[in-house]
């Protein structure tokens, strides 16, 4: 006869991106493994599961946090976001992601989500962060491929964006198109002028 | 790295918590987890029960009086740091507490947690017992006040019974001629320091009548050194290097991965006499 | 009419997918698969008596517990030794679980599949193994002392011993006025991309049939792998690679056990099987880098040029040499930068250690010997009393010397023959990026704040985009679209913009017509793989070529319809006109329609093509020598490697108290011919010179003597965040293309990372004022070389 049949099932309900997920978990279920696997939201990505990469941030009642030192059943009555989560009402991508895109903030993007969840909760809190503080923001979230320098720029870039100071990149509805030109400040004007010639084509 | 099984215990009451944690021998208390839970997914600790507290109503309070700061149990880091009265009436606390890993991890930490995990290479239990503070636990046998000193029995153990569960956190605030000050050392920016010291200096017309410093992560417990002496006489280069000295003597530095026995003990030199220097500026402005 | 959009920094297509959470990578891909698990050996050196399974199949929600007595067949045989260089004469191989000896701590024992990764683990923790400990052999000292064997049939514990010259370097020292012998030495430091190893596979019973979708830097090589191993039939196995978190090497290994027991797993037990590897197991059990201790004795003339140079050094490439010697001969062959060394020898012993294993991390090789080059140079200024930069300089291959030839047989078995590069150019770019002139200055008015400042220089030659070879194909479908596979795989370099762009240009077609497939064996069964910054020179070439041919077929396909001759004709945004005469036109697919002859039409469009409406009743409808569609498919297979160059510039400050080490300011000049994408190419050197910060001073190995990892975590492998980083990084491009490829295309991935160390240490000792020889290095071990160092010079001898 096997064992362990004594491992209680919980059945949570987990609040994510404004859904209601009726899940059935035992307790040890980390919140990030069932945001990935009980939610199907894989845009949560698990780096160390021990709290140092922050590659599975997400918001719990709006303030980032790692899913990998939740439990599922912890978090039930909170208020969760994740990546999936991010985008405008109108499918359009959100500042931070806007700005990860035109200053290439992301490369094998990975760590990408954990990023995003992180900047969008901070440019709310701290709408003009100074440079210090935009690198500040991001730095307890792991990335191998960037170097940061892109992601730090990508910080600045989304405050910008997200209090108005510079023209959206694309039209509100959000171009998907891989080449939509953003016009912006001069940090990421040169970008923006390739893309226009993309464009052009 | 996935914890293994436990029972899991939701109270709504203080009542029901303590009973849960009395119920198993091999129960654990539940906050933050940003300790405890990496440690059960490396599966170095398998709590039979765990006994998760973040439900119980009234116990996310931070306050702070002329006496000094009360931090309810499920105050989390960030809710403290944020706090401008905390800042106001027991700086060293907010000094101590930006130090406290990064962000997001302060946002689900607790500093009581941080306090009863005991951790000698962590911020806050050594700021506790270097400003003499105290902790209210509420047991089987009812509620009680464990002063600092008689909290940290051994590495990462505290005085607390079995079923007590931590309450509050009470800081008592800066006295008017006392000034304080905290650096630490680390790797990486957000580490567990190599070397932490903070200091309280007194200071009563222009002469210390008082000098404390604690510190992390060159003892196995929180460890804090009476430094009075040594600064009796003027705060020059001589009484800081006496100073040092007399702490270097208290502390037991071991080498490991990131730093050896030597390189601590030198730090703890420079440290001690960067915040004495620090904590005397501060007092001598307050 | 279209804009080049070769050489602009066109945004990725990649990311909004990416920025969306829709990324799929092999963990997010959901066939309801049971979970594998491995049980691992806590011991680096032990045989292993007995193990007891019983209690795990006790455990509900197991499917399957297996060692290596339920292998069979080419299951029970070691591990492919994928690289078999001819002085790899002691090449070992674990097997998929170990059979009776186990080599490091992480070595796969046994497998657990369950419901679940929780009862995975749960199952793997009630295997019990009994194991007769052997001593340990860790580290390059204990491995050449060898008093303890890692392998009892490997005497001295040396895999291979290797040498080249060119040349006689004795005789060059012999005669030189000045000599001096160093020693250098570097410690091991690891890949460790965000996303660790992962492999899913499912096996279609009723169709003979495996998928493995895996987080590989080589699909092909995978597949082969595992239909070899599973006794299939490669036409049997699909190997997809979907996205990969992040490579740097560790994942061109190939197979891992796991990939060859998930996809045994799922053939047995029918159901799908997953791995999701932990990240603790990503530290001991994928595979780590770096680790060698060098000797070198160098002569030179008056101005510093050498005049012989002998190096020997000892590498450490744990307990198997599944991949060959690949990392210590790049360490060997681009040891010699940018130099004219004058009569060389390299003699290097590759040797066993009970540890993980060694594969090539970005770099692979390269940043050792650029250190001991760099250094090396550095030793000769200060012997000499000369500024660095100028020691370099005399030592420099022309401009009008290339090609260049250094005598040495390179990784891929072909010569180390330079194509192109302006090394002069280069250093004087550098010098004024970092500001090398005016740096005593400033070091004079940091001093007067009592702040220590020093600079460093440190220069590379990376062999780029090995062969064999690489292919793609080219399709352009009846909406005009064009879809384009390429073999190998891709781990965040942005190749489907990359590519994109390159057809783009060569077919006259939207950007964002233009869709890249990568890693999928069903789309191109034949190809490499991603490493050696290979890809952008080798796909990149084969996907021009290829666009080439299909616009070839476009262009006569088009000069019939349009009756015009071909070379009159141009392809501007998707569609073909005859030049001067644009009403003449015919879009792209309507050609792609022309092309195919139908019998059935299924829609408006392929009404056009069929029998009654094409072609000439009097010749068959697909001619001879042509073929239907409108494709184009080409293999780029160059003779030997092309080399791309560079120089970093570092100013450091230390600090007096604590020896603190930080980076002011860090400067690039890189060389990768013909660049596709500045805003990528730029990204690359980023993520690559912060590995380089990393690997100078905070990341390492710590192993103890008895071959426990003791940093087997983030919280203590140190890897930068952004606060270990500079605030900014200057780069400078210079361009010198490739003659080897039609676009002058060099390889731009891994350069980022190479002069990283050698660098830094010289700005350190420049700082200073006391030898570095040794990197990484830690505040700690800075306080340590201070006091040696106060204590050896207390002798009158002043070193500074």
């Amino acid at each position: 006869m096997a064992e362990n049949t004594a491992e209680k099932i919980h059945d949570v309900r987990l609040e994510v991106n404004g859904v209601t997920h009726a899940v059935a978990v035992p307790a040890r279920r980390l919140l990030s493994d069932a945001l990935r696997q009980e939610c199907g939201l894989t845009g949560t990505h698990v780096g160390c599961e021990h709290g140092v990469c922050g590659a599975c941030t997400v918001l719990v009642d709006g303030r980032p946090v790692r899913s990998c030192l939740m439990f599922a059943v912890t978090a039930a009555g909170s208020e969760i976001t994740t990546v999936e989560g991010l985008a405008e009402p109108d499918g359009s991508l959100n500042p931070a992601q806007q700005a990860f895109r035109e200053c290439h903030g992301l490369q094998c993007g990975f760590c990408t989500p954990g990023f995003l969840t992180t900047v969008t909760a901070g440019i709310k809190e701290n709408p003009c962060p100074t440079h210090e503080e935009a690198r500040e923001m991001v730095a307890g979230n792991l990335c191998r491929c960037t170097g940061y320098q892109n992601i730090v720029k990508a910080v600045e870039r989304a405050a910008e964006i997200a209090r108005g100071d510079a023209p959206a990149a694309g039209p509100p509805d959000g171009d998907d198109g891989g080449l939509e030109a953003a016009t912006g400040d001069t940090e990421v004007a040169r970008k923006d002028d390739a893309s226009t010639t993309g464009l052009g084509a | 790295m996935k914890p293994t099984a436990f029972d899991y215990a939701r109270p709504e009451t203080l009542e029901e918590a303590v009973q849960a944690l009395g119920s198993h021998p091999d129960a654990k208390v539940l906050a933050g987890g940003q300790s405890l839970v990496p440690l059960m997914s490396m599966r170095l600790a398998a709590p039979a029960l765990i006994v998760d507290i973040n439900h119980l109503p009234g116990l996310d309070h931070v306050t702070a009086d002329a006496s000094g700061v009360r931090i309810g149990a499920l105050a989390r880091h960030a809710d403290v740091l944020a706090s401008a009265d905390v800042r106001r009436v027991q700086p060293l606390v907010s000094l101590a507490l930006a130090n406290v890993a990064h962000p997001t991890i302060r946002n689900r930490g607790t500093t009581v947690g941080s306090i009863v995990h005991a951790d000698a290479a962590a911020e806050m239990p050594m700021v506790l017992q270097l400003l003499g503070g105290s902790v209210d636990v509420v047991g089987s046998g009812g509620r009680r006040t464990i002063a600092a000193d008689e909290l940290y029995v051994a590495p990462l153990e505290s005085s607390l019974a079995h079923d007590e569960v931590a309450v509050e956190a009470f800081f008592p605030a800066l006295p008017a001629g006392s000034g304080v000050a905290f650096e630490e050392i680390s790797r990486r920016h957000g580490d567990y320091a190599m070397c932490g010291v903070a200091a309280v200096v007194a200071v009563e017309d222009g002469r210390v009548t008082s000098a404390r410093a604690g510190y992390l992560s060159v003892s196995d417990v929180p460890t804090v050194v009476d430094l009075t002496d040594a600064l009796a006489g003027s705060v020059d280069d001589a009484a800081l290097a006496r100073a040092a000295e007399a702490a270097l003597a208290q502390l037991e530095p071991e080498s490991d991965i990131h730093a050896t026995a030597a390189y601590r003990a030198h730090l703890a030199k420079v440290l001690t006499a960067r915040v004495l220097t620090a904590a005397h500026d501060h007092a001598r402005e307050e | 009419m279209s804009t080049k959009l070769m050489g602009e920094a066109v945004q990725r297509v990649e990311d909004d997918r990416l920025l969306r959470g829709g990324g799929q990578y092999v963990d997010d891909i959901d066939l309801g698969a049971l979970h594998l698990a491995v049980v691992r050996s806590p011991h680096a050196h032990a045989r292993i008596r007995s193990i007891d399974v019983d209690a795990v199949l006790d455990i509900e929600g197991v499917h399957a517990v297996w060692t290596y007595d339920d292998l069979d067949g080419a299951m029970a045989e070691p591990l492919p030794l994928l690289i078999p260089h001819p002085t790899l004469t002691h090449g070992r191989t674990q097997y998929a679980l170990a059979r009776d000896e186990v080599n490091y701590v992480g070595e796969a024992i046994a497998v657990v599949v369950a419901d679940d990764r929780y009862v995975a683990e749960d199952a793997v923790g009630r295997v019990v193994v009994d194991f007769e400990l052997l001593p340990a052999v860790v580290g390059v000292e204990a491995a050449r002392a060898a008093e303890n064997l890692v392998h009892d049939d490997v005497p001295g514990n040396i895999a291979a011993r290797s040498v080249q010259q060119n040349g006689d370097a004795e005789a060059g020292i012999k005669a030189a006025p000045h000599t001096l012998s160093l020693d250098f030495d570097i410690e091991r430091s690891a890949c460790m991309p965000m996303e660790g190893r992962g492999v899913t596979a499912r096996w279609d019973t009723a169709n003979g049939r495996l998928q493995v979708w895996t987080s590989t830097q080589t699909s092909t090589g995978v597949r082969a792998a595992v239909a070899a191993k599973l006794g299939l039939d490669l036409l049997q196995v699909d190997v997809i690679t979907p996205d990969v978190g992040g490579g740097f090497g560790v994942k061109i290994n190939h197979p891992w056990p796991e990939e060859l027991l998930v996809s045994l797993a799922a053939q047995r037990l029918g159901r799908p099987v997953k791995f999701t590897e932990d990240r603790r197991e990503h530290f001991i059990s994928s595979a780590h880098e770096r680790a060698q201790l060098h000797h070198v004795d160098v002569g030179f003339d008056d101005e510093g040029r050498l005049l012989g140079l002998d190096v020997r050094f000892w590498h450490d490439h744990g307990a198997y040499t599944p991949y060959g010697l690949i990392v210590p001969i790049n360490a060997s062959t681009q040891l010699v930068g940018p130099y004219k060394t004058g009569p060389y020898r390299v003699t290097f012993d590759s040797l066993y250690t009970n540890t993980v294993i060694v594969t090539p991390y970005r770099g692979a090789g390269r940043p050792q010997g650029c250190f001991v080059m760099e250094r090396t140079m550095d030793a000769i200024a200060a012997y000499l009393g000369k500024d660095r930069a100028d020691v370099r300089e005399v030592n420099l291959i022309q401009p009008d010397e290339f090609p260049y030839d250094h005598g040495l047989v390179f990784q891929d078995g072909r010569e180390t023959i330079y194509d192109s590069g302006d090394f002069a150019a280069m250093l004087e770019k550098i010098k004024t990026l970092v500001g090398w002139d005016d740096f005593e200055s400033y070091r004079a008015e940091m001093a007067a704040q009592g702040r220590r400042v020093g600079i460093g220089l440190a220069a590379y030659v990376e062999g780029t985009g090995a062969g064999p070879y690489e292919g793609a194909h080219v399709n352009i479908e009846s909406s005009g679209k064009v879809k384009v596979a390429t073999g190998l795989t891709s781990q965040g370099q942005g190749h489907q913009t990359a590519f994109a762009q390159i057809v783009a240009d060569e077919l006259g077609v939207p950007f964002e017509d233009v869709e890249i497939t990568t890693g999928d064996t069903r789309r191109m069964a034949y190809a490499v793989g991603t490493f050696a910054s290979r890809a952008a020179v080798m796909s990149g070439s084969a996907i021009h070529l290829a666009a080439k041919r299909a616009k070839e077929k476009v262009l006569r396909l088009a000069s019939d319809a349009l009756e015009a001759d071909p070379e009159d004709l141009q392809i501007v945004d998707g569609v073909v006109s005859v030049k001067g005469s644009p009403g003449t036109s015919i879009n792209l697919g309507t050609v792609a329609v022309l092309s195919n002859p139908l019998r059935y039409a299924f829609d408006e469009a392929s009404k056009a093509a069929t029998q009654f409406s094409v072609g000439d009743a009097s010749k068959p409808p697909v001619a001879e020598d042509d073929e239907p569609g409108l494709e184009g498919k080409d293999f780029y297979s160059p003779i030997r490697s092309t080399f791309a160059s560079g120089m970093h510039a570092v100013i450091v400050e230390t600090d007096p108290d604590t020896a603190e080490i930080t980076i002011l300011k860090y400067a690039v000049v890189h060389d990768c011919g013909t660049v596709i994408n500045p805003m990528i190419v730029e990204g690359q050197i980023h993520g690559g010179v912060a590995q380089g910060i990393g690997g100078a001073l905070y990341e390492k190995m710590a192993y103890d003597e008895s071959g426990q990892l003791l940093n087997a975590s983030f919280m203590d492998f140190l890897m930068p965040y952004v606060t270990e980083v500079p605030d900014s990084i200057d780069i400078d491009h210079l361009e010198t293309p490739s003659p080897l490829n039609p676009l002058g295309i060099k390889g731009a991935g891994e350069a980022g990372v190479i002069p990283g160390s050698a660098a830094i240490a010289a700005a350190i000792e420049d700082a200073e004022g006391l030898p570095i020889t040794a990197m990484p290095i830690s505040p700690s071990e800075l306080f340590e070389l201070r006091a040696q160092h106060a204590v050896a010079t207390t002798t009158p001898e002043e070193n500074r």
